[in-house]
């Protein structure tokens, strides 16, 4: 189908991009981008697809709106205190571009329901804030053969990498093998995290889904990027796949999955 | 050059602007057959320059750029061998 006049004005400035062009941007449109979590790393992620023009965008959260949100949350507002987070979201995305098709999921994902949401998606997002979920997240991405694309951040630090072990890369266990005993990770409740760090993180989460989607520049897969705030520096470390990963190494011992207790959350 | 015989496809964009006459161009060039030409019809000054050099750059063939009247230019374009 051509563009319309407004989506021509509105995506002029990537349709004009080289490696995009109108083809690039039918690409956009005909993704579907699933979202664990409408919070820090959710919002600024979620409102650059919507604003890219990628076509559909999952959004799940459980949470409601809660004012010490806002200081990282930019999906959300001072009025939607209270709202369920993936209702605000998909009010915000959808003032953003009424073109963005927002689907939302307000029930805790679980190992019970997440392969079934993600068969939908072809590509998934993970701005969850616990370990149990991250696991979960990863685990069903690797058996629905579905591209993760990573982020995490904690008072002034952030971490971000893509895990497509169904084409050769590493998954998030060849690095993290079983969550941290319970305690000896801080959540962010507990330690903090400065909000634009959140936004550092999640944007360049969503870049990376552009570029996934696009087929173009280099992939984050095989790459684990570090970033500190303070020192305002970036690291990147080569990652491998792992032989002996639990999950999807030569005798995986993880065949389904894995539900960790969720003993605190941010 | 006489490249009348050869046009596949005219686009008149006069009243456009830069970008969008780069751009509509470069979408209507994507949904043409590989090697076939495109004449676009601009009144807009600065795209008689910008868009033969705009689409140079993404690879396309430009066969003539003339002026038509006082106010009009038309550039043709030969579409990429490959997409």
């Amino acid at each position: 189908m051509p563009f319309s006049e407004e989506q021509i004005h509105r995506y002029s400035r990537q349709i004009i991009l080289p490696g995009i062009g109108g083809k690039g941007q039918k690409k956009l449109a005909a993704a579907k981008v699933f979202i664990m979590g409408a919070g820090g790393l959710g919002s600024p992620a979620a409102i650059y697809l919507a604003a890219a023009g990628v076509g559909e965008i999952g959004l799940a959260d459980f949470d409601r709106v809660e004012l010490h949100n806002l200081q990282r949350q930019i999906l959300h507002r001072t009025p939607d205190v209270g709202l369920l987070k993936v209702e605000s979201g998909k009010k915000t995305l959808e003032a953003l571009n009424p073109e963005a098709k927002v689907q939302i999921y307000s029930e805790r994902i679980t190992s019970a329901n997440i392969r079934q949401i993600i068969r939908d998606y072809h590509l998934i997002l993970d701005g969850s804030d616990n370990f149990p979920t991250r696991f979960l997240v990863n685990d069903a991405c690797y058996f629905e053969k579905k591209t993760l694309i990573s982020g995490a951040i904690l008072r002034f630090d952030g971490q971000l990498s893509t895990f497509k072990p169904h084409a050769g890369g590493p998954c998030y266990r060849c690095l993290f093998p079983e969550p941290p005993p319970p305690g000896t990770v801080p959540s962010c409740q507990e330690a903090g995290v400065l909000g634009a760090v959140a936004g550092i993180i999640g944007i360049l989460q969503a870049n990376e889904a552009l570029k996934e989607i696009l087929a173009i520049g280099q992939s984050m897969a095989g790459r684990f990027l570090l970033f500190n705030a303070l020192s305002l520096s970036f690291h990147e470390v080569k990652i491998q796949r792992n032989p002996h990963c639990l999950l999807c190494g030569e005798d995986p011992k993880i065949k389904e999955l894995v539900e960790y207790s969720q003993v605190c959350q941010a | 050059m006489d490249t009348t015989g050869q046009i596949d496809k005219e686009l008149n964009l006069k009243g456009k602007i830069c970008p969008y006459t780069f751009i509509e161009a470069m979408l209507t060039l994507e949904d043409m057959e590989r090697e076939q030409v495109l004449r676009v019809i601009v009144d807009y000054p600065p795209a008689v320059c910008d868009v033969p050099r705009s689409l140079k750059n993404e690879g396309y063939e430009i066969l003539e750029v003339s002026p038509i009247n006082e106010t009009d230019w038309a550039i043709v374009v030969r579409n990429k061998e490959v997409g």
